[in-house]
């Protein structure tokens, strides 16, 4: 826009940048204070009153909790041949939900730690319930593939390197068990950055809270915790440590993820376009999940004034340009198919296009290449409605995508009389919509019992906080 | 809290509250060139400024970070190199015993994993975090420095501490309120 101004009139191009101020929504509402950004975001998790709707949303996620324990049950007594996948779709819906989930959570580390470090202050308000929103989902996707080994408590020595009797070692060339060391590091690491960002949340709730427990609980998770410049410094050097570690790392999963798939030699899948193209839909997926959890709850507990339509239209922009570089990884997955001159790529690409799961295929394309583009439009991006709508659409149309890569790549083999079709039974959608409630359930329990949006970094982004500098 | 002339011993140390963290700034300023070295502030968000105003040093955080991050990756890798060729060597499709670009992703992550893990408990550690008790949170007005209060604490530890010239130093400050601060 400022491009466009004509540089020899100062005057013309202070009041044109004022327009564009006036137009972009702020990062938060005018008029709040030190004060009222605490109370306001403390008394969610303060007040003694529970919105109607959080009992009715939490039931129904705490429903779905349920089916996920019978399915694990019956898992546990039974064996992994309840679900839908044999020789030749040897992976399913257990790789399918582990990516999925996965991926959804990338998106809160880009927004704690990738957006930290560009300094980008919008992220404020969003970073906390997105943290906690990958600690679900990397919880949901963990429990894939720790069940898919049928008896998990067996893993310690399957998994990790861990000094058994029988002597046994994971095999450290197989790309499973670097997907072992990332997800667990993945965890591990967002734990301590979201709990870490936590600590003066948790001295304000101790200091805010009326009862006696609320303040015993608090105040032993606060650490002693007072606002000391010196604890401050150190802080904030660590705090930007750990997002400075955690940026590598965040690329580094997706990536360790995909190689689960591109160095296996498998058409569909072996391909060097996997990582940058896993990690893109990543993102995309993620956004649509914070993006579907925001809307309803900036309704439900009244906080438009901290999630404004800046975070709603900048979220939008980065579905868009990463669904854009998802897109552009099926372009050329088939342009490879077709340039490669190899016979088992060309019929796998146009076995995904016209066979039997051909509609899943052009139902993924229509959303994740063709939907996205209404995001170009301001009209869309400020229908929060529609947002809605569209960010759950997106997550469908991501799931999609790992269905396609997955089953379509494994269902046609290079022998054809083995091949043969793959269809989920009830307790493979049993587990996927168990783990959707246990996420549910966890996101419900997080937002009434924890500051759901970081108080101290509000309180950076509220005019007092700047400092006065007439000299005396 | 009564006091009587000869209570400095029972004084952790004198508190000035500010209802704005410019004067907060400009007090611990103050007290710097004044010569007072044992205190410290206290602020409900990260002021940038206040680690000059205090003559607070780079601290060795960035240091133990690097450490643990090394050791991590070193452990890593020497876990893998040990049960992949020492402990239980296994010819996989003819690669090498030692195939290292193979045991690079478990290198990284463990490095990651270490650099955190040093970053986290760093900075406890050097912050002497938990303390489940400290004598600032005797003072009644304190349990605002979570919200929207600033502090100034001199502690009678301090060489240049003298009950009552620190307070009337801390008044002249125009605090919106002072306070000692029980041990």
């Amino acid at each position: 826009m400022a491009d466009r101004l004509d540089p020899s009139h100062p005057a013309s191009a202070a009041s044109a940048r004022e327009a564009l101020l006036a137009r972009t929504p702020g990062v938060i509402e005018p008029g709040h204070t030190f004060g009222s950004v605490t109370d306001r975001i403390a008394s969610i998790v303060l007040t003694h009153r529970t919105p109607i709707g959080w009992f009715f949303g939490f039931a129904v996620a705490f429903m779905f909790l349920m089916i996920l324990n019978l399915t694990i049950i019956k898992l546990l007594f039974t064996g992994i041949g309840i679900w839908g996948n044999n020789i030749p779709v040897g992976w399913a819906f257990d790789i399918i939900n582990f990516v999925w989930w996965i991926g959804i959570g990338h998106a809160g580390t880009l927004i704690s730690a990738i957006l930290l470090l560009f300094r980008q202050q919008w992220r404020t308000s969003i970073n906390r319930f997105a943290e906690a929103m990958t600690l679900f989902a990397v919880a949901c996707a963990a429990m894939f593939p720790l069940l898919h080994t049928g008896r998990p408590w067996l893993a310690a020595y399957w998994l990790l390197p861990y000094p058994n009797t029988m002597q046994l070692w994971p095999q450290f060339r197989s790309p499973l068990i670097w997907d072992v060391f990332a997800v667990t590091t993945y965890f591990t690491v967002s734990l301590l950055f979201w709990f870490t960002g936590l600590i003066p949340d948790l001295a304000t709730l101790r200091d805010a809270a009326q009862s006696k427990f609320a303040r015993t609980v608090f105040g032993v998770l606060a650490l002693g915790w007072r606002g000391s410049a010196r604890h401050w410094q150190r802080y904030e050097t660590i705090y930007l440590l750990l997002a400075g570690l955690s940026t590598p790392l965040v690329l580094s999963v997706h990536t360790v993820v995909s190689f689960d798939f591109a160095v296996s030699q498998l058409p569909g899948w072996h391909a060097t376009i996997f990582p940058p193209y896993f990690v893109a839909g990543a993102i995309y997926s993620g956004f649509a999940m914070v993006m579907t959890l925001a809307i309803p709850m900036r309704a439900a507990f009244g906080l438009e004034g901290f999630i404004t339509m800046r975070h709603i239209h900048n979220m939008t922009k980065i579905m868009l340009v990463t669904g854009m570089i998802v897109a552009y990884g099926y372009v050329n997955e088939a342009f490879f198919a077709w340039y490669s001159g190899n016979l088992y790529e060309e019929f796998m690409m146009s076995n995904r296009m016209t066979g039997p799961y051909a509609f899943f295929y052009w139902s993924l394309i229509s959303i994740n290449a063709l939907m996205i583009q209404l995001f170009w439009f301001r009209g869309v991006r400020d229908n929060i409605p529609l947002l809605f709508v569209l960010s759950l659409m997106v997550n469908v149309g991501m799931w999609l995508e790992r269905f396609i890569i997955i089953v379509t790549s494994l269902h046609r083999d290079f022998l054809p009389s083995s091949w043969d079709m793959y269809v989920p039974t009830r307790w493979d959608f049993g587990m996927f919509t168990g783990t959707i409630g246990l996420f549910l359930a966890l996101f419900f329990l997080f937002v009434r019992l924890l500051p759901a949006i970081s108080i101290f970094e509000m309180r950076t982004v509220v005019p007092e906080a700047k400092l006065r500098t007439e000299h005396h | 809290m009564s006091h009587g002339p000869n209570t400095t011993e029972a004084l952790y140390g004198l508190m000035a509250e500010f209802d704005n963290p410019t004067d907060l700034v400009e007090a611990a300023n103050r007290a710097r060139l004044e010569g007072y070295t044992a205190m410290d502030a206290y602020s409900p968000y990260p002021i940038e400024e206040l680690n000059d105003a205090l003559g607070l040093r780079r601290g060795s955080l960035p240091l133990i970070v690097l450490l643990g991050g090394v050791l991590g990756g070193l452990g890593g890798y020497a876990l893998e190199f040990w049960t992949q060729v020492i402990q239980w060597p296994m010819n996989i499709g003819g690669r090498p015993f030692h195939s290292w670009p193979h045991f690079i992703p478990v290198t990284f992550e463990c490095t990651i994993l270490g650099a955190s893990l040093a970053a986290f408990v760093g900075m406890l550690a050097l912050n002497r975090l938990p303390m489940p008790y400290h004598p600032v949170f005797n003072v009644e007005a304190f349990s605002r420095a979570s919200r929207d209060r600033f502090f100034l604490c001199i502690e009678a530890v301090d060489p240049k501490f003298d009950r009552h010239a620190t307070q009337s130093f801390l008044k002249g400050l125009r605090p919106v309120g002072a306070s000692d601060v029980a041990p």
